[in-house]
Order: C-alpha cells, then sequence, then structure tokens
C-alpha cells in the first residue's frame, strides 16, 4: 500500500527534522494506551460479579485502600516523557520555524479558489515568471516560499518537505523547503476553502541543479509561435477567449483571473492536480470544467470542433 | 431578595400527610398549557436530554451519509455542495446541539436531587434556557432544510464564510443561530453557579459535591467567560455580511485571524465544557459499580479546575500553521502538553477505583470503564498536535478528525450512554435490560474502535480533513471502507440503545429507590422522584450520606426529618461554602413567561434573517410584554412587601 502524502517517512530536511519527534511521541502515546489498556483489562477481570442491580446491591460497599499512591505514581511516571517531548518540541521548533538565513531560491506562492500560483522571483526582472500548480525546485537547495492569500484561507502543504502553513490574505506567511532527492512530491490544500478543496493539488518537483536551470531557462522563453494554418486559428481563439482569464506570456492573452499557460503543455497535471495532462484530458477540461470539478470559476467554453482541436493544437506547442 | 426571612423553618419528620402537602404545592398543572409552562427541573432535564438525543440521531445520519461517499475513491453520491454542508451541518449538530445540552440535560435532572433541594435556584430562567435551545436548534436546521445551512465547517473561517466567498443565507442562518444558542447556554451557566452555590442541602460543603456538580460547575464558569466571545464573533460576522462592517476584511482593515481568535478562545474551553461534566458522571457513577468511594477525591475535583484553567491558555493550538511567532508558539505548545498532567488525574484515580474495589460489571459500569482507554488514546493524539512542529504535519488531516472524536465520542457519548443505564431507573422507575444492554456496549464499543482507530493511520498518511473525494493512488481506500464499516456498525449500537429504551419505558424491571445500593442523595428518594423531590431537607454529614455506617467514618447525615418548607413552594438556601442554612427560598409557580420570551426571541431573529426589520421590532414588543410579566414583583416570591405589615 503505497502512500505517497504519508509524512512518517520524509524527503525534505524541515520535514526531516520532524520525523523523529513524531515517531518519538507516536511511540510514547501507544505505549501508554498498552499499559492503560493492560491495566485496565487487570483491574477488570477481577470482577466480583456480572449482571445488573441484583448483582451490585450483592457486594457489600467497603472504604479499600486508599489508592491515592497511583495518582501520585502515574503523575511521577508520566512526567519524565511529557518533559522529553516539551524539551524536543522547542528544540525542533527551534531549528525549522524561522525562515533560513540563505536560501538560493525564493518563490511567491498564492492560494486561489482553486488552484495555486507559483511565481520565481529573481533581482533581474527577465528573470521572474509565473506558472501554476507545479513547483520545480533543485535538490540540495534551500528554498524559501512567501505565501500569500488571494481570496480565502487555504494551506500550502508538502507532506514529504515541510509541514503546513495557511496563506492568509492581508498577511505574508514564511515557509521553506529543501528537497534532498529528485522526485515529485504531492500537497493537497489543507485549510478547507470551499466547493473543490478536495482538490487543489501542488506538485513539487524536485531535480537535479542542472535538470532545473534547464528546465528554468525553458520557461523563460516566450510562447511558441503557430506553425500552420490550424495552429494559427488556435492561437487566434486562444488569445481573444482564453486570453479574457489567462496569460501566455509572449502572446496578446494577458489576464491574471487564471492560472498563467505560459508553457502548459509541460506540466504533470490539469485542474490541480484533477487530471493529468494530455490533449484529450485538456480537450474534456475546456469543453466541460464544471462536470469534472463543480464549482470551480472557470466558465464550459462549449467550443465547436474545429476550434476546439486547433485550441488543443495549439497549446500542446507550448510545452 | 434584601430583606431577611425572619421565620425560622419547622423541622419535623417526614410523613404521609406531608408529602400530599407539598404535592398539591409542587405538582405542574398538566395539559398543553402545563406542557409549555412547566419549571420542574426533571421535566426541563429530560427535555434536554431527549432533545440532544433527536439532534444526535440527525447529526449520525449526516455522517453515516457522509461515510458512504467516502467508502471508496471518487464517488458522486453527493456534490461537494452537498458534503460541505453535511459536514459543516455535522460539526455544528454534535458539538453544539448535542454534546452540550445533552450534559445541560443530566445536570438539569439530577444537581437538585444530588444536591437535596427542590429545583434549580431559577427555575423560570431554567425552562427558558431550554425554550430557546429547541428554538435556536430549530432555526439552524431550518437553514439546514431549506438548503441554506452552515457550509463552512463548525469553526466557520473567514473569509470564506464572509459575503463575496459565501454569497447565500448559509452564514446568515448559522450566525444568527448562534447568537441566539449562545443566550441558551448563558443561561444555563448562570443558573448552575448560583445554583451550586446557594441551594446545597444544609452541611453539603464544598468537599461534599459530587464530581459531576464539580464538572458542571467548572464548565458552567468557562461558559459565561467565553460564550461571550463567541456569540460576538458572529454578531461581527453578521454584521460584515449585511451592512459592510470590517471586522474580518483586509481591505477595510480588518483580519481574518481576528476570527480564529474569537472562536478558540471559545472553542477549546469549549471542549473542555463537554467533557468534563461527563468525566464528572465516570467519577460519580464508577465508584457505585466498584462498591467503594472514589479514590483520590479531592486531586480529582481540583484537577477538574486546573484543566479549565490551563484550558483557557491553549486556544493557539488550533492555529499553529496561521503564521504567528514562534516564541508565542511554544508557549502555547507547552501549556498544551502541561495540560495533560491534570487531564491524567482522572484517569489514574478511575483506574486505582476500579483496581482497590470490587467491581461489579454491569452496562452502566462498561461503559464508564471503557471511557477510560477511549480518553487516554483521546489524549495522547492530543498530546502529539500539541508539539508545534508535530502539529503542522498532523493539523487539518484525518488523525485530527479521529483525535477529536475520541475525545467527543469517547469522553462524552460513552459516559452518556453510562448514565442512561445508570439515572434511567431513577427517571423512569424502570430498569433497563442488562442484556440488552452488553449488545449495546459491546456493538458500540466495537463499531466506535473500527471506525476511528484506522482513522489515525489515514491520517498519518496525509488524507486531509474536509475533502468530499479522494483520489484511488493515495493509499486511502481501504482504510476509508474500514471506517466506514465501523461507523454503520457503532450506530448500529447506538439503535440498540432505543430499542432498549422503548421495551423498558413500559415494561422493565420496576426500580427501587436505590436499585444500584449508590451513595449520593437522589437516591434516597422515589423513583421516579416527586415533584417536590425530598419530602424534608436532608441534612448531609458526608460524602456519601447512603453509605453511611459501612464506611469507617461516624458522621450521619438525616434524610428521614428536617426542615419541613410546606407553607408555600419553597426550599433552603444556604451558604455558598459551608452549605448553613441561610433564608428559605421561594419557588416561582409554573409559567408561560418563558415560552413567551423564547417566542419573542425567535420572531427577532426570524425577521433578521428574512431582513423583515418591522418582524424584528414587533417581536421586541413581545419580549418587552414577557419580561415585564415575568420580572413583575409578586408577593408570593417576596418580591414585594406585604401591604400590611
Amino acid at each position: 500500500m503505497s502512500a505517497p502524502l504519508s509524512y512518517l517517512t520524509s524527503a525534505g530536511l524541515r520535514a526531516h527534522a520532524i520525523v523523529p519527534l513524531t515517531w518519538y511521541m507516536l511511540s510514547v502515546s501507544i505505549l501508554v494506551c498498552l499499559i492503560i489498556a493492560w491495566v485496565l483489562w487487570r483491574a477488570v477481570s477481577a470482577a466480583r460479579a456480572n449482571g445488573g442491580d441484583e448483582e451490585t446491591r450483592s457486594v457489600p460497599v467497603e472504604e479499600g485502600p486508599s489508592g491515592a499512591h497511583w495518582i501520585r505514581n502515574g503523575l511521577l511516571m508520566s512526567a519524565l516523557p511529557l518533559l522529553v517531548a516539551l524539551v524536543w518540541t522547542m528544540a525542533t521548533l527551534a531549528s525549522v520555524s524561522g525562515p533560513p538565513a540563505h536560501s538560493g531560491l525564493t518563490l511567491e506562492v498564492t492560494g486561489h479558489q482553486w488552484w495555486w500560483e507559483v511565481t520565481y522571483v529573481s533581482d533581474r526582472p527577465d528573470e521572474i515568471f509565473t506558472t501554476a500548480n507545479e513547483i520545480h525546485v533543485p535538490v540540495g537547495e534551500r528554498v524559501l516560499v512567501k505565501l500569500h492569500g488571494a481570496d480565502v484561507i487555504h494551506s500550502f502543504w508538502v507532506p514529504k518537505l515541510t509541514g503546513k502553513t495557511d496563506t492568509i490574505p492581508g498577511q505574508t506567511n514564511l515557509s521553506w523547503l529543501e528537497a534532498e532527492a529528485p522526485g515529485v512530491y504531492g500537497g493537497p490544500c489543507t485549510e478547507y476553502c470551499g466547493e473543490q478543496h478536495a482538490h487543489m493539488m501542488v506538485q513539487v518537483v524536485a531535480q537535479s541543479p542542472a535538470e532545473f536551470e534547464q528546465w528554468r531557462q525553458h520557461q523563460l522563453q516566450p510562447a511558441a509561435a503557430p506553425t500552420d494554418a490550424a495552429t494559427r486559428h488556435g492561437a487566434a481563439v486562444v488569445e481573444y477567449r482564453c486570453g479574457l482569464c489567462h496569460q501566455i506570456r509572449g502572446t496578446n492573452a494577458g489576464a491574471h483571473y487564471g492560472p498563467d499557460l505560459s508553457h502548459i503543455a509541460g506540466r504533470r497535471s490539469l485542474a490541480a492536480g484533477l487530471l493529468p495532462n494530455n490533449a484529450g484530458t485538456m480537450a474534456a477540461w475546456i469543453e466541460n470544467a464544471h462536470g469534472l470539478k463543480p464549482g470551480n470559476l472557470m466558465p464550459n467554453q462549449n467550443l465547436a470542433g474545429e476550434d476546439l482541436t486547433d485550441v488543443i493544437g495549439y497549446l500542446e506547442l507550448q510545452q | 431578595m434584601k430583606s431577611p426571612d425572619l421565620r425560622a423553618p419547622i423541622t419535623g419528620p417526614d410523613s404521609v400527610a406531608h408529602q400530599a402537602r407539598l404535592f398539591e404545592l409542587w405538582e405542574g398543572k398538566g395539559g398543553i398549557s402545563g406542557f409549555f409552562s412547566s419549571v420542574d427541573h426533571k421535566q426541563i432535564g429530560i427535555r434536554y436530554i431527549v432533545t440532544a438525543f433527536v439532534f444526535l440521531v440527525l447529526g449520525g445520519l449526516e455522517a453515516l451519509l457522509m461515510r458512504l461517499q467516502l467508502a471508496g475513491p471518487d464517488k458522486a453520491l453527493l456534490t461537494p455542495e452537498q458534503y460541505n454542508e453535511l459536514f459543516s451541518t455535522h460539526g455544528m449538530t454534535m458539538i453544539f446541539l448535542y454534546a452540550s445540552p445533552v450534559l445541560s440535560g443530566f445536570s438539569n435532572y439530577l444537581w437538585p436531587l444530588l444536591l437535596g433541594s427542590r429545583d434549580m435556584a431559577f427555575p423560570r430562567l431554567n425552562a427558558f434556557g431550554y425554550w430557546v435551545y429547541l428554538a435556536s436548534g430549530i432555526f439552524l436546521y431550518v437553514g439546514f432544510l431549506t438548503g441554506n445551512g452552515a457550509n463552512d465547517g463548525w469553526f466557520n473561517y473567514v473569509p470564506y464564510a464572509s459575503r463575496p466567498y459565501n454569497p447565500g443565507l448559509n452564514e446568515d442562518f448559522y450566525s444568527l443561530g448562534m447568537v441566539f444558542l449562545g443566550i441558551s447556554t448563558t443561561v444555563g451557566a448562570a443558573n448552575f453557579i448560583v445554583t451550586a452555590f446557594r441551594t446545597r442541602a444544609p452541611g453539603m460543603s464544598i468537599d461534599r459535591l459530587p464530581i459531576l456538580v464539580w464538572g458542571t460547575l467548572t464548565a458552567s464558569v468557562a461558559n459565561l467567560v467565553v460564550v461571550p466571545a463567541v456569540s460576538l464573533a458572529f454578531l461581527m460576522l453578521w454584521m460584515d455580511r449585511q451592512f459592510g462592517t470590517q471586522f474580518f476584511n483586509t481591505a477595510g482593515g480588518g483580519a481574518p485571524l481576528l476570527w480564529q481568535h474569537l472562536f478558540w478562545l471559545f472553542g477549546h474551553p469549549w471542549v473542555y465544557a463537554i467533557v468534563l461534566p461527563a468525566m464528572g458522571m465516570v467519577s460519580d457513577g464508577l465508584p457505585v459499580f466498584c462498591r467503594r468511594p472514589l479514590v483520590g477525591y479531592s486531586l480529582v475535583a481540583v484537577s477538574t479546575v486546573a484543566t479549565m484553567i490551563l484550558g483557557f491558555g491553549v486556544w493557539v493550538h488550533h492555529m499553529f500553521a496561521t503564521g504567528l511567532p514562534g516564541i508565542g508558539m511554544s508557549f502555547f505548545s507547552a501549556a498544551s502538553i502541561a495540560i495533560t498532567v491534570p487531564s491524567a488525574v482522572g484517569v489514574f484515580a478511575w483506574l486505582a477505583t476500579i483496581r482497590f474495589g470490587k467491581p461489579v460489571i454491569t452496562t452502566a459500569f462498561l461503559f464508564f470503564s471503557s471511557m477510560i482507554i477511549l480518553f487516554v488514546i483521546g489524549g495522547v493524539s492530543g498530546f502529539m498536535t500539541a508539539s508545534v512542529p508535530v502539529d503542522w504535519q498532523l493539523t487539518d488531516t484525518y488523525f485530527v478528525v479521529a483525535h477529536l472524536h475520541y475525545v467527543l465520542i469517547g469522553i462524552n457519548v460513552f459516559p452518556v450512554v453510562g448514565a442512561i443505564y445508570f439515572w434511567f431507573p431513577k427517571m423512569r422507575g424502570r430498569m433497563l435490560d442488562e442484556k440488552l444492554g452488553r449488545w449495546n456496549f459491546w456493538i458500540m464499543f466495537i463499531g466506535f474502535n473500527l471506525a476511528f482507530l484506522p482513522m489515525h493511520l489515514t491520517g498519518l498518511m496525509g488524507m486531509p480533513r474536509r475533502v468530499y473525494t479522494y483520489a484511488p493512488d493515495m493509499g486511502w481506500t481501504t482504510l476509508n471502507l474500514i471506517t466506514t464499516i465501523g461507523s454503520f456498525v457503532f450506530a448500529l449500537g447506538v439503535l440498540l440503545l432505543f430499542v432498549n429504551i422503548v421495551k423498558s419505558w413500559a415494561r422493565g424491571k420496576p426500580a427501587s429507590a436505590n436499585p444500584w445500593d449508590a451513595p449520593t442523595l437522589e437516591w434516597s428518594v422515589p423513583s421516579p422522584p416527586p415533584p417536590y423531590n425530598f419530602g424534608v431537607i436532608p441534612r448531609v454529614a458526608s460524602r456519601h450520606p447512603l453509605w453511611e455506617g459501612r464506611l469507617p467514618s461516624n458522621e450521619r447525615s438525616i434524610i428521614d426529618q428536617g426542615m419541613l418548607l410546606d407553607v408555600g413552594k419553597e426550599t433552603i438556601g444556604t451558604s455558598a461554602l459551608d452549605a448553613e442554612p441561610d433564608m428559605i427560598l421561594e419557588m416561582p409557580e409554573d409559567s408561560l413567561a418563558p415560552v413567551l420570551l423564547t417566542l419573542g426571541l425567535a420572531g427577532v431573529f426570524c425577521g433578521l434573517i428574512m431582513k423583515v426589520w418591522l418582524l424584528s421590532a414587533a417581536s421586541v414588543l413581545v419580549i418587552a410584554v414577557a419580561l415585564v410579566w415575568w420580572l413583575w414583583p409578586r408577593r408570593s416570591l417576596r418580591e414585594r412587601e406585604p401591604a400590611h405589615g
């Protein structure tokens, strides 16, 4: 049974620091439950009678031994694991809570109903770019994540890499992550945010620094130009239909209401993790976004035959 | 209350003639108007319990629907919006309309009987509290049944709850309904506090109180402190939605986190308010079946209060992921770990009571004793979420859902069902069926653990809470199916409770005054008790008036003679700590004023939700009339000087 979102194992530094503490507390907890269950079972199995009111009345009342030492001893025995938990908690908190002093990469991540906007920050304006729902990071590099809320509260969480931090309108929260091994790590939104809270997944793709740099350079390129009459027609439809809400850098589609579609065909999934990304799912999504993700803010497009195939043809160029 | 009553109460032996006189004075009218005007705490208590169980069933059906939706991945039994209203209404119902009122019901029924008194301190206020609870519950459910139920979870975070993101009436129903319900909680709490400090039988000093009284008293003080926070928050939300105030709107200078602080400032103490009285039930009930006094009475009583005090300082542990500063969070983290200590006192006391007693296994005993392990499981998972870094992973996953169900079902539902087996004979005069009770217990216990123990793992495997569906490749499928099966088994167990009650209602074995040979005062009166509770006011000399002579202490309470108080509807007022007789309290007759006042309030809230301001204004007049009628000084209550004298 594979569990891609389990946090009992980790693949990143910040999550890694929490794993031993989690196991410690989990083990103490299970042990306490077992001990108490055993004591309770022993005490109950010494029962004098089993029945109802008559059986109860038949056993005479007695003062019995004080038993107060059980409370004292019980509390004394609890004190040590509690104290350890407290100190360990504070130590872990100190090591992972603050933003890193040095980070190689800074991301601005904004939670929207129901998708993630991701901006790669740079000192050079021509190296800033925006994408959606898929974050590429270089392995071994510390990534500072600045979190914003566009509408309601969401929560940014990549269980294998970092714990939760809410994205709250009106404030910028900080999180950070550092992947230790290449891989694709999912992260569902974890603050209830409305109808499609269930379908708001971010994916973090951790790559070797060289691969990451290649990906970054590719993202900086403008949109691929149409190659034939069909894709030229597709590009026109995209600009006057999709361009009302979406941006594709290097074209006249330049709105910011929906996810940035630059290099959309290179992404692994559509609609914030709902669908794998291919020509078929893209067509299905454009035609029937509301059937697939009820309540989402993209209207069904009702594009007829050729319009639709040409749009898909053009978008598929945007690798 | 200023002029002291100079008449000394006449003392004497209890007698048949005396009881007949009291019966004349205390018996309600009967009929429809008698039903609506009753101020008898026993009737009100039973109404609370019955209404709370109706809501438990509704909340349970909502849960079963959700479990069907989650039985497998990508199911489409419910739409996302339906699912979201269901989980929000389920939480609201269980937490606000079941868990707290059911405990109020037991305390209302039991307190005067436990305390040796003839009614609560403010009987009309007591009736009013119930009617407001009923009316606000109906109000909230009218929203749900018309498709306008709460849809932002029970803790209702803004901005999702504010108008731009939630334009329907859903959040208006929830906001107004919660302000409405807060009135009931507040008056109930005030009544419990005064009752505890003013109407105990002479001699029942503060160290002789049953733990249930400690629990409800502590919870009531907490409610008085924290309910205003949540009522205010909901009022502010409603004003944001209706009038464009900007309390929670960033663009207008407000702050979404303000909601979370106000809500959890209330919400966490509230959790203790809905478990402490239930823990009190176990502390009082368990020793009866262990045939010995509770181990560590004083420690348990003190730890009840200590838990609550610490409970005021842990609310931020619901907000560890909101980006608060680390230093601040570490304080709340430490407090949340420290609260384990007073909570653990009860566990060790109950274990020792069983170990050093002579346990008799009955259905009530099974429910009470199994609560210990459920409490521990819910406690240790709470301990895990108390650690900030660990909580960053655990929070908002199914681990927390498992945790809160162990707390609320384990520490509220199990003791409450145990309490029904224990006190039903007192309330109805008949025993519940013990054989059916065993089935009831084991099916509930197995079903509950089957549903919720694996859910911890679901959470550790990363399933977020409040999702209406999930993908098949997440590794959550089998666990969810097990939980769904468990929840239906659990529901079957609860159903058996109702079967048992129906079966035993008319045909159960008749119960004597004290079928369990229990030590406290409620078992000294007939089952069911007469309307006046006690023929004579008892004088209490120990913690276990009915076990005296069998325990080493030489104290002797006096139960068969004492103050007669049969001049009018009277009971005795005593001093706060030592319970020395202070004054004769005149108790009010049945009254329709509480119902009328509730109708007026309901009219105000209906006007507000429909935006028919005229209806609200007219209802304020009804409220004014009801209040004047209620508060009009009456000579019989000595609120007015006699004409000559």
